[in-house]
């Protein structure tokens, strides 16, 4: 594996990246390599910052210390005109879809065509179906958000988050709050999309099913620390029992919960 | 101890207004150079934007402005009669009530009562944006949140205001000439004649240069408070009244600053 990972590209690293929030460490010196065409999760119980993290990776939050770099640029560094540049290569799907809810379902995907192109706009319909089409929902142009399930949100985000062919699409929660088919299909999607748009994605979730299906490498985050990266078996046998706990979902472990929330009420 | 814990509060207190006000005028600029730079980083403002903002601040408020400075004029001349009557000059009931609803009463009820309704409006829509992570879904699509919701909503109010304040003035004047001609007998002639013959253009423009201050205030701190919104929908409720609050009270502090300027200029 290493040998194989030597030869790709790496996409966007992350170097000792630390952030802290009213005081407390969310992240932690976090160092993570994303190759070019993989599917990189980054799994971690709630609030162990992997969210947090997944925001300083699109650009959307600066660290404290610490960089983030996409191929050769340093996102902690350059301008605000650059950034608006490479964000346009970044897509995003957020764990509440986030689909601005008074334009319909045909407007949401069209608007960073619509902002960022001078494209005809029978051009950004074609591209607008062709995108709801790879993601399954066409036929729902004309629907307002308020009017789709939860899963159907998801899929039209998706859709609005590869509308300018990204070169990366990162995945907040993507399976967060669906029933377990749905969940599957979400993670067919995820495959399908990386495999036919050749994407670079990096996946946040907590969902072990979802891990284990569509993860090329996994990290586990705990505390604002990488505890361990590797691909899913390695992962599935590892020795830490931090690691081992949280895939099985144990409840005695080193993983405290109610310690944790004691502690920091104290704090 | 005691002294140094009271210092702490207080500079705590201190930093977090500065803060706020960094924030308030960081804003600001931000419109102002989407505005005015904006067109020439090809970013111009969306006229179909600002239009639809315009119907709904201002075509849409023309009936509750109507109301209150209508209901206003009557009061003011019922009010005005009962005094002038002992002196014997009720024809001056005209005059009185066209230069104060002019100068005065016509831009500050219009602009509080647009503050209660739009200045609301642009806080709730913003901070639910917000807390649904609409947001940050803008920002990552490479859309800039004030150049998208702000600006539009800040040039509509600006001409919007202006207008309602104007109709705001004449259908205070129309309460007044509804009491002064079917209540205090006067000739409806000499009604509209008194009514205008101490009313100069100074007046309206002293009136119409506050409201495009006005209009500023609201939009403004509606979409810092938007912006600034945390939580869920208890923090935009809670949002939505600071907004209002805010407002109001920069209304009436601008107001009378603005008159204080004029007040001494002519000293």
């Amino acid at each position: 594996m290493t040998q194989m990972n030597a030869d790709r590209k790496i996409a966007i690293s992350v170097k000792n990246l630390e952030k802290y929030f009213e005081g407390r460490k969310v992240l932690d010196g976090v160092t993570l390599d994303i190759y070019q065409g993989e599917t990189f999760v980054i799994m971690g119980g709630t609030g162990c910052g992997k969210s947090t993290l997944l925001r300083h990776m699109s650009g959307a939050i600066q660290p404290d210390s610490g960089q983030v770099v996409f191929y050769d640029k340093d996102l902690t560094k350059i301008s605000e005109e650059e950034h608006e540049q490479i964000k346009r290569r970044f897509g995003m799907s957020f764990q509440s879809s986030a689909l601005l809810d008074y334009l319909t379902v045909e407007e949401n995907v069209a608007l960073p065509l619509l902002e960022h192109t001078d494209l005809d706009p029978k051009i950004i319909n074609i591209i607008v179906t062709m995108k709801l089409s790879l993601v399954g929902m066409q036929g729902y142009e004309h629907l307002m958000p308020s009017m789709l399930s939860g899963g159907m949100k998801k899929r039209v985000g998706l859709a609005r988050a590869i509308a300018m062919d990204p070169e990366v699409v990162f995945y907040d929660e993507p399976t967060a709050g669906l029933d377990p088919v749905v969940c599957a299909v979400v993670d067919k999607l995820i495959l399908d999309l990386s495999k036919k748009l050749l994407l670079t994605s990096v996946v946040v979730t907590h969902n072990m099913e979802s891990v284990f299906r569509i993860a090329d490498r996994v990290a586990m985050l705990h505390e604002g620390r990488v505890l361990e990266v590797g691909p899913p078996e390695q992962i599935k046998n590892s020795s830490n029992a931090i690691v081992q706990q949280f895939i099985n979902g144990d409840l005695v472990g080193p993983i405290n919960i109610m310690e944790k929330n004691r502690r920091e009420i104290l704090n | 101890m005691n002294v140094l814990k009271k210092c702490e509060i207080i500079g705590k207190v201190i930093l977090s207004w500065v803060q706020i006000a960094h924030d308030f005028l960081l804003l600001a600029g931000q419109t102002l150079y989407w505005i005015v730079i904006g067109p020439f980083k090809k970013k111009p403002v969306k006229a179909p934007a600002v239009f639809e903002q315009m119907v709904f601040m201002g075509i849409k408020s023309v009936v509750i402005v109507f109301f209150v400075t209508f209901f206003t004029g009557v009061v003011l001349a019922m009010q005005s009669a009962h005094q002038l009557k002992q002196m014997g000059a009720v024809i001056y009931v005209a005059s009185l009530v066209s230069i104060s609803i002019c100068r005065e009463l016509g831009p500050v009820l219009t602009a509080l009562v647009i503050a209660g309704r739009i200045g609301a409006a642009i806080t709730a829509e913003i901070g639910s944006m917000k807390v649904n992570e609409q947001l940050e879904a803008l920002d990552t699509m490479g859309i800039n949140p004030v150049r998208f919701l702000v600006v539009p909503k800040l040039i509509a109010l600006f001409f919007m205001l202006p207008c309602l304040t104007v109709i705001g003035d004449l259908s205070g004047m129309m309460g007044g000439y509804l009491v002064g001609v079917h209540n205090l007998n006067i000739n409806s002639h000499l009604y509209v004649q008194t009514a205008f013959k101490f009313l100069t253009l100074k007046d309206i423009y002293t009136g119409l240069s506050k409201s495009l201050i006005f209009a500023l205030i609201i939009a403004l701190v509606g979409a810092y408070q938007g912006i600034h919104t945390k939580g869920g929908a208890v923090g935009v409720g809670k949002a939505t009244t600071i907004s209002v609050v805010t407002s109001f009270i920069m209304i009436i502090v601008a107001d009378c600053i603005v008159t204080g300027i004029y007040y001494f200029q002519n000293m």
